[in-house]
Order: C-alpha cells, then sequence, then structure tokens
C-alpha cells in the first residue's frame, strides 16, 4: 500500500507555499466541467462545498439532516484557535504547531499540522468576513481567551456557542451557492457506498431517506466531510445521527484507516443517570478555567459535598499536576477522574463523577461576573440535572467526544483510493494522538476553506479521465449491494431492536477500548464483538418498509458498520503496544501512571487495509519523522 | 411515572393522519422528553407496530433539528428549551400529553411528527448571507465592530433555525427567523453593502414559501428556545422599508447569489 | 417532496417582489394607515370634549370644521380617513388570506403564551368598529339614523341622541371594542414601522397604550355624561 505522505521537501515554514505553486490549475473555464461530490455539511464539508462551488465546479452536497445547518458541528462550544497574536502573549505559528504536536503525543505528521498552524489565522479573517459574531472587546476588537490547556490567550470564540456560529458562516456560504446554483444540496440523503472505477473513486450510492430511494451520484471527485465514529460508544457527545457508514464504505472499497483507536475521551461531561440514557451532553472545556476539580478524599464518602469539609477534599489534578492544575489537557484530565473513581471516590450515583466546583471562584469573583462568564452552560447543567450549580457543585465524568483516527490521508486530503478526498474529523488527522481544545474547528474549517480548494485542482489537472455513465457495471452494482443490504436488513425479523445491539456494543467499546485499555480486555471484545454482529445479523428487527422514511432501518444500517469498526478499533489498540495521548495502554505506564510512549516502535501512522469480510486486515505502517521537534515525554507537571 | 399520549400520526405526506392513543408507563422523570419517545419506540418495535418518527439530532439543544408541540406548546411548556431539552420532570405523574408535528403549510408533515423545513435553507438561500470570496478576507481586526453591536448581532444569531416561532404563530409567519438573520448581519459593518437588497430578497422568499404576516402576537419570542427577541421583527420593518425607500439607488442585478 | 433545497416553492431566489405586494409592505400600509387613523380618533375625542363647554363652543367648533378652508377642509380630511379606512380594510383583508393559508390544518390543542385576547381579535374588533362607524355616520353627520335630528345643532344631537339608552349603549359597547382594538393596535403599528428601541420600548408602549386609554375614557365619559344627566 502507498502511504507516501507527499509533503513536498524544504523548510518547515516554506512546505505549503511551495506545494501551492507546484500543484496543477484548472482553468477557469474548465471548472465548471467537473462535478465534486462532497457528502457532511460541517465545518469542513460546508466549507469545501461552498469554497468549490464559488470556485465555478459543479457541487453536489449531501447531509442526513433535514438542513446541512444541523451537522454536529454546531455544538461545538468553547472556540477555536488561531495563532493570532493579538493578545502580545508570545504566541506565534509556530507555537500552535509545537503544542499542536505535542499535545498529540508526537503522533501526526509535522507538516500537516504547520500547515494547519499557518492557515489558522486566515481562518479567522475569513469567518470575521463572512458575519460571525465573535466575542468583541469594548474597543471593537475581538476578544480571546485562554482554553484547553494552552499557555497563551489563542481562542476565538462566541459566547458558549462558537461551533454554532462557524458553522451557520459556512452554511451561509454553503446557500449562497446553492441559490447561485453551483452546488445542489441534498438533504435527508444518506451515502451508502462509494463507487470506484478503475480504481478511482467516481461517485457514491445514497439512499433517499424520505422515500428510501437508491440512487447513485456521478463525480470526478468525491470528498467525505462526514465527521467521527465515536457513537460506536452508543453513548457519546455526538450527535445521534453520527455515523462512520461513509467512511466505512470508503474503507471497505480500498481507503486505508488510520489510527482507528485513537479516540478522545473528554473530562467535562454530565454523568450518566439511568438505562434509558441516549446521549452525552457536553459542558464546556472553558468551565475548567474557573471550576475546581475535586472527590472526597475517604472512599464511599456519601456526604453531601457542602458537608466535606476542604481538608477531606482532593483537588486532585491541582495535586498531580501543579503547573497546569485544573486546565491539564482532555486525555490527562480524564485518566485522572477515571483513576480516582476506580478508587472508589466517584460521586453521585454509581459513583462515577467528580465534583467541578465554583464555590471559590464565585467568592473571588462574584456570582455575578460567573454568571457572565457561564450563565447559558449553568442553565444547561440545571436544566439536565435539575441541581443548582451556584450552591451545589457539578458532577462531570469523561466521555466519549472525539475521534482522531479516520481514514488515511496524504497532504492532499486525499486517501489511498484516488480521488477519495477526507476532510475534517473524517480523516486521521492532524491532532496525533490527542487533540487540543479548539483545534477541531479550526482543522475543519482549514480543510474546507484552505486546503481542499487548492489540492482537488491539482487532482483533477493530472487525472483527466472522461465522463461515467450512470449505466456503467461498477455503478449499476453498488446501487444493487446497497439495495441488497438494505433487503438484508428488513428480512432478518429478529426480536431486538438495533439500538439494543447499539447499546450492547458500546458497553464493550467503553468497557475495554475506553479510558484504559489492556491486553486482556481487547482480546476479550476482539472475541464479543464479532459474536455480537453474528447475533445482530440474525436477530436484528427493523419495522417498517424500505420504501419510506423508517429511522429504525436508518439506525439498523448504522449500528451493522459500527459492529465491524468496533472490531478494528480493538485490533488497533491492541497492536499498539504503547500509551500515547488518548489511546492509554494499562501495560504501559510510567510508575507516576502516565503514558508511556514506545518511539522506537510506534512513531508511526497504523493504515489499516480491508482484506475481506472475516479476514484480518492488514496493517500498514506510515513512519513519523520529526525534523524540527524534539520527540520528549509529554509532561504537565 | 404514567402517562398518556395522543400522538399525530401520518404515514407520508399523503396520508390524512389522526391521533393514536398510547399508554406509556414506567417513565422516569430523570428522563429527557425524547428519551420518553425512545422508550414508547422501543416497546412498540417490540411489538411489531412501527415506532413514532420523529426528528433530533445533537440532543442538546443547538441543531435545531428537534421539535414536537406539546399539549399546545412548540417545545413544551418551559421557556427557553427545546424539545430534547426538555426533562419528564416537567409533568405529573398521569398527565396526557398531545404531541403535534409543527404545523404550516410551509412546514409539510413529511411523516408523524416530522416536517419538511427546507423553506428555511431557501430563505437563506435567497440573501442571507455575506458575499465574501472565500480566501479573500482582510485582517480579521481591520473592521473593528462595537461591542453592543456585536453582542446585539450574537442574540439574533443564536438563532437555530427549529421552527417554533412559526409553529407558535397564529399566522405562522416566519418574521422572527427571517428577522434574525436579517439583523443579524444588517448589525455588523461586513453586512452593509447587501444589507437592503438582502431585507427585500429575505421577505421575497419567506412571502414566496407561503408563510404568514406578523401581527406582534408575540408568541413567537415566547416559544424560542433561545429567547430571539422581538426587537429583531422591528429591525426588519425598519430596514425593509429603507429599503424601499432606496430602491431608485439600487443597481440592476446588485449583490447577487455569487458569480452566477 | 423536494429533496433538493434549491427547489423553490413559490418563484425562484434571488427575485424580489414589490413593497405592496410583500406582505411586510401590507403590514407597513396598515400601520401608517392605523396612525392616521389613531390620529384621528385622538383629535375627535378631544374635540368633542367642547361637549362640556356648552351648546355655544361645540356648535361653534362644529361650524368651524365644516367651514375650515372654505369648507374644504373637512373634505380633505374625509378624504385621507376614507381612503386610510379603505387601505387598512384591503391590507387587513389580503393578509388574512394569507395568514389563513399559511395554516390550512391546525392544532387539535393550542396554548397562547403571550399573545393577548385584544391581539387575538384584531380582525373581529376591526370589523366591529367598521359597523359602528358606519351606524355612527348615519347617526350623528347625516342623520338619517336619528329620529331628532337638527343639521347644524351638534349638541342638541349628541345628547338627544344619547338620551335613548340601547343608542348609548351601543357606543359604549363600540368604545371597549375601539378599546381592544387599539390596546394592541397602539404599539403594534410603531413596532411594524420598525420603531423599535431595546431601551425605549417599554415607555413607548406605556404612552401609545395610555393615549388609547385616553381616548377610550374620553369617549365613556360621553354617553355616560348625558345618562347621568351631567349633561343635559
Amino acid at each position: 500500500m502507498d502511504l507516501r505522505s507527499s509533503i513536498p521537501d524544504g523548510p518547515l515554514e516554506k512546505k505549503w507555499d511551495r506545494h501551492r505553486f507546484e500543484m496543477k490549475l484548472v482553468n477557469p473555464a474548465n471548472k465548471r466541467k467537473f462535478t465534486v461530490i462532497v457528502v457532511g455539511s460541517g465545518l469542513a464539508g460546508a466549507g469545501a462545498a461552498a469554497s468549490l462551488g464559488e470556485l465555478g465546479y459543479n457541487v453536489k452536497s449531501f447531509c442526513y439532516q433535514d438542513s446541512p445547518r444541523r451537522a454536529h458541528s454546531i455544538a461545538a462550544q468553547g472556540g477555536i484557535n488561531a495563532s493570532k497574536n493579538y493578545r502580545n502573549d508570545g504566541d506565534s505559528v509556530y507555537r500552535l504547531f509545537y503544542d499542536t504536536v505535542k499535545g498529540g503525543d508526537f503522533r501526526s505528521r509535522e507538516g500537516n499540522v504547520y500547515r494547519l498552524a499557518q492557515v489558522s489565522g486566515n481562518i479567522i479573517d475569513q469567518c470575521v468576513a463572512l458575519g460571525v459574531p465573535f466575542a468583541r472587546e469594548y474597543g471593537g476588537l475581538l476578544d480571546n481567551r485562554s482554553f484547553g490547556g494552552a499557555q497563551v490567550s489563542r481562542t476565538f470564540y462566541a459566547r458558549g456557542q462558537t461551533g454554532q456560529q462557524l458553522l451557520l458562516g459556512a452554511y451561509q456560504a454553503l446557500e449562497r451557492q446553492v441559490g447561485a446554483g453551483k452546488v445542489e444540496m441534498f438533504t435527508r440523503h444518506e451515502m451508502q457506498d462509494l463507487i470506484v472505477i478503475d480504481g478511482h473513486a467516481r461517485g457514491i450510492v445514497t439512499r433517499d431517506l424520505v422515500t428510501g430511494e437508491v440512487r447513485s451520484h456521478v463525480a470526478d471527485a468525491v470528498c467525505l466531510a462526514t465527521g467521527g465514529y465515536g457513537n460506536v460508544f452508543y453513548l457519546a457527545t455526538y450527535a445521534k445521527g453520527c455515523n462512520a457508514t461513509a467512511i466505512w464504505r470508503a474503507y471497505k472499497k480500498g481507503a486505508a484507516f488510520g489510527n482507528p483507536c485513537f479516540t478522545q475521551i473528554h473530562p467535562t461531561c454530565i454523568p450518566v443517570t439511568g438505562d434509558y440514557q441516549s446521549k452525552l451532553t457536553l459542558m464546556s472545556e472553558s468551565l475548567r478555567n474557573d471550576g475546581r476539580i475535586w472527590v472526597p478524599k475517604k472512599p464511599a464518602d456519601t456526604r453531601p459535598p457542602g458537608d466535606v469539609p476542604d481538608a477531606e477534599r482532593d483537588y486532585y489534578l491541582e495535586r498531580m499536576y501543579p503547573s497546569f492544575g485544573n486546565l491539564a489537557p482532555r486525555d490527562i484530565a480524564s485518566r485522572a477522574a477515571k483513576r480516582v473513581c476506580d478508587e472508589g471516590r466517584g460521586v453521585g450515583p454509581g459513583g462515577k463523577g467528580v465534583y467541578l466546583d465554583f464555590a471559590d471562584a464565585i467568592q473571588r469573583l462574584g456570582r455575578k461576573s460567573i454568571e457572565e462568564k457561564y450563565g447559558n452552560l449553568f442553565e444547561m447543567y440545571n436544566r439536565i440535572t435539575d441541581e443548582d450549580p451556584y450552591t451545589v457543585p457539578m458532577r462531570i465524568y469523561p466521555a466519549m467526544h472525539y475521534t482522531m483516527g479516520g481514514l488515511w490521508v496524504d497532504y492532499n486530503l486525499m486517501s489511498t483510493l484516488p480521488g477519495l478526498h477526507v476532510l475534517g474529523e473524517a480523516n486521521f488527522s492532524d491532532h496525533g494522538a490527542n487533540r487540543l481544545g479548539a483545534s477541531a474547528l479550526m482543522q475543519g474549517l482549514a480543510d474546507g476553506y484552505f486546503i481542499i480548494p487548492y489540492t482537488i485542482g491539482n487532482y483533477l489537472a493530472s487525472n483527466k479521465h472522461g465522463a461515467v455513465s450512470a449505466d456503467h457495471p461498477a455503478v449499476k452494482d453498488a446501487e444493487k449491494a446497497v439495495a441488497q443490504r438494505t433487503q438484508r436488513l428488513m428480512d432478518v425479523r429478529g426480536t431486538h431492536s438495533p439500538t439494543h445491539f447499539h447499546r450492547e456494543l458500546g458497553k464493550v467499546m467503553w468497557e475495554h477500548c475506553g479510558m484504559a485499555r489492556t491486553e486482556a480486555g481487547l482480546k476479550k471484545a476482539l472475541q464479543r464483538i464479532p459474536e455480537l454482529r453474528e447475533t445482530f445479523w440474525n436477530d436484528v428487527k427493523v419495522v417498517g418498509s424500505g420504501e419510506s422514511l423508517n429511522q429504525s432501518l436508518e439506525l439498523a444500517g448504522r449500528v451493522a458498520d459500527f459492529l465491524e469498526l468496533g472490531e478494528l478499533m480493538c485490533l488497533d489498540a491492541l497492536e499498539r503496544r504503547e500509551s500515547c495521548g488518548g489511546h492509554f495502554r494499562e501495560e504501559f505506564q510510567t510508575p507516576e501512571g502516565e503514558a508511556l510512549r514506545d518511539d522506537e516502535h510506534f512513531c508511526h501512522v497504523a493504515a489499516w487495509e480491508y482484506t475481506g469480510d472475516g479476514k484480518k486486515p492488514t496493517r500498514n505502517v506510515e513512519p513519523l519523522n520529526f525534523e524540527n521537534v524534539h520527540l520528549s515525554v509529554r509532561s504537565y507537571k | 411515572m404514567k402517562l398518556t399520549l395522543n400522538v399525530w400520526r401520518q404515514k407520508d405526506a399523503r396520508d390524512p393522519g389522526r391521533f393514536v392513543t398510547y399508554q406509556a408507563p414506567d417513565i422516569s422523570p430523570e428522563m429527557s422528553f425524547l428519551e420518553m419517545l425512545d422508550v414508547v419506540n422501543e416497546r412498540l418495535i417490540a411489538k411489531g407496530e412501527e415506532p413514532i418518527a420523529f426528528d433530533h439530532d445533537c440532543r442538546e439543544g443547538i441543531c435545531g433539528q428537534c421539535g414536537v408541540v406539546i399539549n399546545g406548546s412548540p417545545h413544551g411548556p418551559r421557556r427557553r428549551t427545546t424539545s430534547c431539552q426538555l426533562h419528564m420532570r416537567t409533568f405529573q405523574d398521569g398527565d396526557t400529553l398531545t404531541l403535534e408535528p409543527f404545523r404550516a403549510d410551509a412546514f409539510p408533515v413529511v411523516k408523524d411528527l416530522i416536517i419538511d423545513r427546507s423553506a428555511f435553507d431557501r430563505i437563506i438561500a435567497s440573501g442571507g448571507f455575506i458575499s465574501a470570496t472565500i480566501g479573500g478576507a482582510q485582517d480579521a481586526n481591520s473592521l473593528p465592530v462595537p461591542k453592543e453591536n456585536a453582542d446585539l448581532a450574537m442574540d439574533a444569531a443564536a438563532c437555530i433555525g427549529c421552527g417554533a416561532c412559526v409553529a407558535a404563530c397564529p399566522n405562522a409567519s416566519a418574521m422572527l427567523f427571517t428577522a434574525a438573520k436579517v439583523s443579524q448581519l444588517g448589525l455588523l459593518p461586513q453586512g452593509q453593502p447587501e444589507r437592503m437588497d438582502r431585507v427585500r430578497k429575505m421577505v421575497a422568499q419567506m412571502d414566496a414559501e407561503g408563510f404568514g404576516s406578523c401581527t406582534n402576537h408575540g408568541e413567537c419570542e415566547a416559544v424560542c428556545p433561545k429567547g430571539i427577541p422581538l426587537g429583531n421583527i422591528a429591525r426588519l420593518n425598519r430596514d425593509y422599508l429603507r429599503a424601499t425607500l432606496s430602491w431608485g439607488r439600487r443597481l440592476p442585478g446588485a449583490a447577487g447569489g455569487g458569480p452566477g | 417532496m423536494p429533496t433538493a433545497t434549491a427547489m423553490s416553492k413559490g418563484r425562484a431566489t434571488g427575485e424580489t417582489e414589490s413593497f405592496l405586494s410583500a406582505t411586510v409592505g401590507k403590514k407597513v400600509v396598515m400601520a401608517a394607515t392605523g396612525l392616521i387613523l389613531f390620529g384621528f380618533v385622538i383629535g375627535h375625542m378631544l374635540g368633542n370634549l367642547q361637549l362640556y363647554m356648552g351648546a355655544e363652543a361645540l356648535n361653534a367648533y362644529a361650524l368651524f370644521l365644516r367651514t375650515f378652508l372654505h369648507g374644504g377642509g373637512i373634505w380633505i380630511a374625509r378624504t385621507v380617513l376614507l381612503a386610510s379606512v379603505v387601505l387598512h380594510i384591503w391590507a387587513m383583508t389580503s393578509l388574512t388570506l394569507v395568514n389563513r393559508r399559511a395554516r390550512a390544518v391546525g392544532y387539535r390543542q393550542w396554548k397562547p403564551r403571550e399573545s393577548t385576547y385584544a391581539s387575538r381579535t384584531m380582525r373581529w374588533s376591526g370589523v366591529f368598529l367598521l359597523a359602528f362607524i358606519i351606524y355612527h355616520l348615519l347617526h350623528f353627520t347625516t342623520g338619517d339614523a336619528h329620529p331628532d335630528f337638527i343639521p347644524g345643532d351638534v349638541y342638541h344631537n349628541v345628547v338627544s341622541g344619547f338620551q335613548v339608552v340601547p343608542v348609548s349603549i351601543v357606543y359604549i359597547l363600540a368604545t371597549l371594542c375601539l378599546a381592544l382594538h387599539l390596546f394592541h393596535g397602539s404599539w403594534s403599528m410603531l413596532q411594524t414601522l420598525g420603531l423599535n428601541h431595546p431601551r425605549y420600548n417599554r415607555l413607548r408602549n406605556v404612552i401609545c397604550v395610555g393615549l388609547a386609554a385616553l381616548v377610550v375614557v374620553g369617549n365613556l365619559s360621553f354617553p355616560v355624561a348625558v345618562l347621568t344627566g351631567l349633561v343635559r
């Protein structure tokens, strides 16, 4: 398998400039002769569709929601990083680059991350131009805050709704192109398969979620911007509809899957309350700027939080990581929470929670100031838990939040399958083994606004292949396969709903492939998941018909893919015999319980190649070379 | 708790539809409203009946995809709360809940409680944007925005496009939705060049979609999960009047939808 | 079932419509004519207060109105008022039809949260007021509906008119109806004309509703004063 990253030679700062010059261009008059499919309408997808439409390409954009504005980028609360150095506090492109590489535990490509840091400033400019109402200071200039373990204030934000505002900016740009006729928008359409002709991605097969119609769309290139696969854990901070079907079908058509085991657990979510729970809600990480995290020192302490005197509280993050304290990066904070709960010191129902206490901050800054900063988050917490965080500490617990893994892509965002480009969270991205706060929005928009518009031109200009007719055998085969699969799901007529299997899979994944992983646990999961999959295909019950809107059928299709992807994640986690970032193998830790990397054997990307159903996929390796950053032990003490 | 549900069931757009009554025992007050529907649906599936179709996605009150009229109120009785963030503790044991889709001719029912809100997308496509070429923006701080305006713009921009305003309006008017976008962009310096053209196009599209007119009842603001202020509608009216009065100054074909 | 959002229900995106065919334009017509009529009812009520100054003052005032600008003034006023009423009704009818169509299938259950009885009954209070205005013109202007009408003697006509109890009741009901109409209409028209500012909205609404209340109280006082014998 060809895993060349295509990163140009030369000094780090010059790589992207040089590459932009070296890439081929498509003549403006010829752009309208090319059709590009974009699946997904989040920051990366909407950004890409809008940019490509504006450049003059014919774009077909797809989303499963009722409107492109619903994509889950909308739920990001905290902010977006950019190395603008507006605060004069020592930020620079190089520092953002360095922080991101280090934060990712040295498992990302230097060239990619540097480019991300380079374009970060342009993203802010672009968003402002599109009318995103970022927070301002009284002088009318943009405000910044420090976020998620960064020591400089480089995070731009729009109240607690940054993701929403950025997405709406991209959505409006997209709708502008829809109005101009350059983008054809297909809502309530789900991609079901990828069409590959002569080794190139040439289209997709979709199911119209309203009518059930299976239809193919051919194009000159395909971009997947379908987000992450965290819903494999069932309980996650993802939207209910987020799924891996698009990238999974692409994987089965030949695109390599990079680092599937790299998942991020977010430390500040509202804990689970019961079996009926359908999703987990994130509380912005910004809360950790003023909240103090603690648990009682004694295990099984059931006193109400107010009755636990300060001397009997363990502010464990402040104790373990004095220099970063409550602002320690996500993977570290999550693991610490798990550790104290495993020691029996967790709070709330089931002992799965820790306190996030604002009493000190309220005393120091006054209730009003806290209300101004976090009012909407406190309100949301109160709405969900019926507790008042101004008087009772919040209870939080880590939850599945982001997947750093995804389809392998080169510097041009192209997968191992020519013509198939993968953007945003859907690709194995620039975040290595752990993503820093406020970096996901940055990456999504960078890919959509500033990278794909260049690299797709290069692909189209260098690959001149003729038009594909909708009657091509490969197209017909793909359509038939999709229809058959739907029929197969309908025909099982078993006894358990798709949700039942999803929940079961989630339990297995969370237990064995969650915050801490062991060889024994992963082996158990690798045995359990195929069994579960087998049961699923013999016992799933889908009611209704395939020819109409059928949410239970949609879910069944997604769960079927999760049941395969979960296995690959466990396999990857088992093979990566080291701990790094969000991937923590209990066998590999320092005496203090920190992640122990093995740079000698695992300083690489694992790119999994599909070899057929029931066969073990091949693990290919792309070595990571660090020429500018010194591989060091990541310490936040 | 035990509830009785009167649910609007409609197979597809052509089906006339009807109310069906379901019993929902063993509901935990800690459940969200949608989780309660999940539980009811799981029981329906177990019985081999088709589950109640309802729209939802993020389940954290921001995507705007969910929305059910619960006992006569879009998103239920709690202020500034979407259907997904409504919890069953809001209701009493033994309550009867009537669940209906958002009703408007511009929002045709797709199935059960699911409606088609693509009219909103078309309103945005008609002019709810700033035509800034991607990649050509100047430095973000070169355009200072007074904090007051930035805050007002953000208040308007908080709209999640759920359509509750339309559902609650006795005239099924989309003025609050349209006005929120007109306001947000009109309050920012970046939005000035297209301001007059934008409001006229968006209003024209809003009318073409078959929404009703605003009669200042204020129902929209009351049910808006994001509390978008009614003042935005006045701002739209003001801009619309100004746009009409400045009619003659408009360049033909100015500020279209991109490079068409 | 529209699948691609580019498909528009009405016209293609990007076109605009003329001011008078847009709902917002019609609302502006509604509000502007409403403002004129509101101004008129205020003036009408203030002028009529001269009832309390005796027959001479009132009749002189009436004569002044009829002869102002050599008798042209009253016709200018009548034309403006008639045009306002016609436009007001035209905009209302046209918008009502749009609004009816906008929700052909209604709710089984609907719970008002913010709207008022006044706002929801604008159409009906309006229709009642129209009927009343016609009666009022026949009663006090032309005298066709007044059994004891003396042209030029407005004072006599008012007092003898209101001494008939059922007539007074009609006037009182109509005034209450006007109260309902103005309670919502007064601030609503300013909102529609875009006269809104978060800092002054409360004041705006208080002034509007206050003015409306003044009109109502003034108008109510006339039949009441006659019936109680205060004015005879």
